[in-house]
């Protein structure tokens, strides 16, 4: 902890629009930039998403205006097999990539890390700059693959060697495509870089008078960490891509074995390590899983915590055990690569620290539960995303079991089974974190509310929709059914393409409902009823300022923190809940007795 | 901490934040340049950060290293590189640089701390690591022209593409280094450094000086 005086912000309001608005130093604006470019990358995923669906389920039919896309790979509005895993490729990797790592991590942990630690904004404002600037110049190149004359990379957004290190023999798009996915991640990790420089240093160094590292809220926890890991984890991607760029361009032999043939074509390459990507990558990878999820854990503790009106059952357990995540994370990536073909007794060092990694993850869950065992939970949109949130990692985990154990993840690797699995643990309920995230601070971050009735309307048709199309990928699964196949012409495979058209019916509604979210974010961000500073009677520091925050979040008087975060239902206090900056002091009702 | 409230601390609650530049000398050195006399050891961000940074980059070249390995491991056509023989020159040109900053960095704290009437050029020091600097990264570039010349280009072997790709990643964040030492120069012209600053910035070039050796030892031995 730090006196504050001695580095409060030094850069005034701005006063023009570029400065205010475009080139901003602010991290309240900056977080809201990382939002808009989350919510442009959510749609154009999941309009990517829709266009694969309908083509797993009615694959003849003819897609309007699809040839606009490509017209080598949509000739005639239906799309080709490799245009297929070019459109799986840029949906995965805008996901992951400018979604769940951008909007939990990187928008909301900018708006409300340096309020929560009661901070005027991030050490190194330019830094924060550069990180979101150099994100939307690394989605730009990203997009740009799109338009180059074979299109975007079809190799997953994986991109497993040799494959992706050998230029266009190996399809369309692996050529100049590959180059333009590696540099638009190694642009990426850079921005992701001086984002968890900042993120760090404002925990450590930014937090003001009486703000301990206990006082922090569960969300602050969860960012630090997060940034912990974003730290050490982007900075092994960027190599590995950096490598991966070289073996296309100068002709290396980082990745690419010698004696390659690929559609008849012997490859100039020599001694290279196929299986050295994958190590590199999920040595990233997995960390990735819970860059994206551990911000939700922390969003939706706080959330549920404020709803709850008391605690969690163990503040430092929760915090502990998200710390354990981390760790452990990075000694369980080896279970991604159970076919890689690497030596079965680094399959069972790998399966063993994936089944210890699941006791942080079943304690972190018993403490909601058990904390939510006979609270009387306020019902909102933000609280039931929150429950929501739960759910999908609970449902989403126990198939992580199963594919702990190499013997049966052998069966199921390749199958909708693993598709089923991290798009409940990893993606949706990541998502619905997000969502918990925006109806609860949408009031603080731009000073009017949402409309609650359209929330929970969004909640349920969401909270529907996922489980509809995401739980029958585990039958697919077992059933045999592989993943990357686009389409199904075997005997086997062909009765479980209705299965396919229930879900991709199930996605059409789904992502139909997402536009009421759309609605109701535009129209409240306009329309919306004006938001008092308090309206969920929370008790960290974000709600004891104004609203929207002014410019140096705090006004002319720094606050003091005088109490842990979650004082709810404190006995003998003249309210159910005892703010921060409270400077109320009670008897601990234990020592009285 | 469920429902219990703790003892308030003790502090006033009236502090309002200070802005602009006018905290800029608080955290100087005094005047005889010992370090250890400074009263405010809490950390600064530019302290933390340096760390935080300095993490980040030792990932980035542990990743480097494993793949390294692995490469060299995974296939017998591994040609061991023969060093350039400027590179040895080059790393005395860095280490000196070490020797001059701490030179530039004693007289710096003489300098704020007083007196300025006794040391005319503070900076003199650290526009000498600048040179140095700049002299080592030309002395890396000469030493890339001469393998080229000599027909060694990254795709001639994997030992190649390792050097390249580790020693250019090196200067790179080297690069980096001489803008900070250029922007700690202008901070003191305009009177504005803070100790914070020049001990990051000092940091940050002890460790790429350190990070040199340890390229040079790894691509010098045959794993």
């Amino acid at each position: 902890m730090h006196d504050m005086s001695a580095h409060a912000v030094q850069h005034g309001a701005p006063t023009s629009f570029i400065r205010k608005h475009v080139f901003s130093l602010d991290h309240k604006v900056i977080g809201k930039q990382y939002y808009a470019l989350a919510l442009v990358a959510v749609f154009v995923g999941m309009v990517l998403s829709w266009i694969m669906r309908i083509h797993l389920g009615w694959g003849s039919f003819a897609i309007p205006g699809l040839h606009f896309l490509s017209k080598t790979g949509a000739p005639g509005d239906v799309m080709t097999p490799e245009y297929y895993l070019q459109l799986m490729t840029m949906h995965g990797t805008i996901m992951v990539f400018f979604v769940l790592t951008t909007a939990p991590f990187a928008a909301f942990g900018n708006f409300f890390l340096p309020i929560q630690v009661g901070a005027e904004d991030m050490p190194f404002p330019h830094f924060n700059m550069m990180s979101f600037w150099v994100t939307f110049v690394a989605f730009l190149v990203l997009v740009a693959s799109f338009f180059v004359p074979e299109g975007p990379t079809l190799g997953g957004w994986t991109q497993y060697a040799p494959l992706s290190a050998v230029g266009s023999v190996a399809g369309p798009g692996q050529g100049l495509g590959v180059v333009l996915w590696a540099s638009s991640i190694a642009i990426f990790c850079i921005g992701q870089l001086l984002g968890s420089l900042n993120f760090i240093t404002t925990t450590l160094d930014m937090r003001t008078r009486g703000m301990s590292l206990m006082r922090l809220p569960l969300s602050a926890w969860a960012w630090f960490i997060t940034s912990v890991m974003g730290l050490t984890a982007f900075a092994v991607l960027m190599p590995a891509c950096i490598l991966l760029i070289l073996d296309h361009v100068a002709g290396t032999s980082f990745f690419v074995s010698s004696n390659e043939v690929i559609n008849g074509q012997i490859l100039p390459h020599s001694g290279g390590s196929t299986l050295l990507w994958q190590h590199l990558f999920w040595f990233f990878g997995h960390p990735e899983v819970y860059i994206a999820i551990v911000p939700g854990m922390g969003i939706v503790s706080h959330v549920l915590i404020t709803n709850m009106r008391r605690p969690m059952l163990s503040h430092k357990v929760l915090i502990y055990s998200m710390g354990s995540l981390a760790v452990l994370s990075y000694m369980v990536y080896g279970h991604h690569m159970f076919v890689s073909g690497m030596n079965p007794y680094s399959s069972l060092a790998f399966s063993f620290p994936t089944l210890v990694i699941t006791i942080p993850s079943a304690i972190i869950v018993l403490i909601w539960l058990g904390s939510l065992y006979g609270s009387k939970l306020r019902i909102n949109a933000a609280s039931l995303f929150a429950l929501g949130f739960v759910s999908m990692f609970i449902s989403g985990g126990v198939s992580g079991f199963f594919l702990a154990q190499p013997s049966i993840d052998i069966m199921l690797h390749a199958t909708y089974f693993v598709v089923g699995h991290f798009h409940l643990v990893m993606g949706v309920a990541a998502m619905f974190g997000i969502f918990a995230g925006t109806y609860f601070w949408f009031p603080k971050m731009t000073g009017h509310m949402m409309n609650e009735t359209l929330g929970k309307l969004h909640f349920w048709l969401s909270f529907v929709g996922a489980y509809c199309i995401f739980m029958p990928f585990h039958y697919l699964g077992i059933a045999g059914n592989v993943r990357r196949y686009q389409a199904f012409t075997d005997d086997y495979l062909i009765r479980l393409i209705p299965v396919h058209k229930f879900i991709t019916i199930a996605a059409l509604c789904t992502g139909f409902a997402q536009l009421i979210f759309l609605y109701n974010l535009i129209y409240s961000r306009f329309k919306g009823a004006p938001a008092p500073d308090n309206p969920w009677e929370g008790t960290s520091l974000e709600w004891s300022t104004a609203t929207p925050p002014p410019h140096n979040n705090f006004g002319d008087k720094m606050p003091v923190v005088y109490h842990d975060p979650y004082q709810y239902s404190v006995e003998g206090a003249t309210s159910d809940y005892i703010m921060q900056t409270s400077p109320e002091r009670l008897v601990n009702p234990h020592e009285e007795k | 901490m469920a429902t219990t409230v703790h003892e308030p601390p003790k502090i006033e609650l009236d502090r309002l934040p200070s802005r602009g530049s006018g905290n800029g000398w608080r955290n100087l050195v005094p005047a005889d340049g010992d370090m250890r006399r400074v009263e405010d050891h809490s950390p600064m961000p530019a302290s933390t950060g340096i760390w935080v940074g300095l993490a980040s980059i030792t990932m980035t070249f542990a990743a480097f290293t494993s793949a390294l390995i692995v490469r060299q491991g995974s296939a017998p056509d591994w040609q061991h590189i023969t060093l350039p023989p400027i590179l040895y020159l080059n790393t005395l040109v860095i280490l000196a640089s070490s020797f001059t900053l701490e030179f530039g960095r004693r007289q710096v704290a003489a300098f704020m701390g007083g007196l300025r009437g006794q040391i005319t050029n503070p900076a003199r020091w650290l526009y000498v690591t600048l040179f140095l600097g700049i002299l080592f990264v030309a002395g890396q570039t000469f030493a890339w022209v001469q393998l080229r010349a000599e027909g060694l280009k990254l795709s001639t072997n994997v030992s190649y593409s390792f050097f390249y790709v580790l020693t250019i990643a090196h200067a790179v964040h080297l690069l980096g280094g001489l803008g900070g030492m250029t922007r700690v120069i202008g901070k003191l012209k305009r009177s504005v450094l803070r100790r914070s600053t020049l001990d990051a910035a000092a940091r940050y070039w002890h460790f790429m000086g350190a990070l040199w050796l340890y390229l040079l030892l790894l691509l010098w031995m045959k794993l």
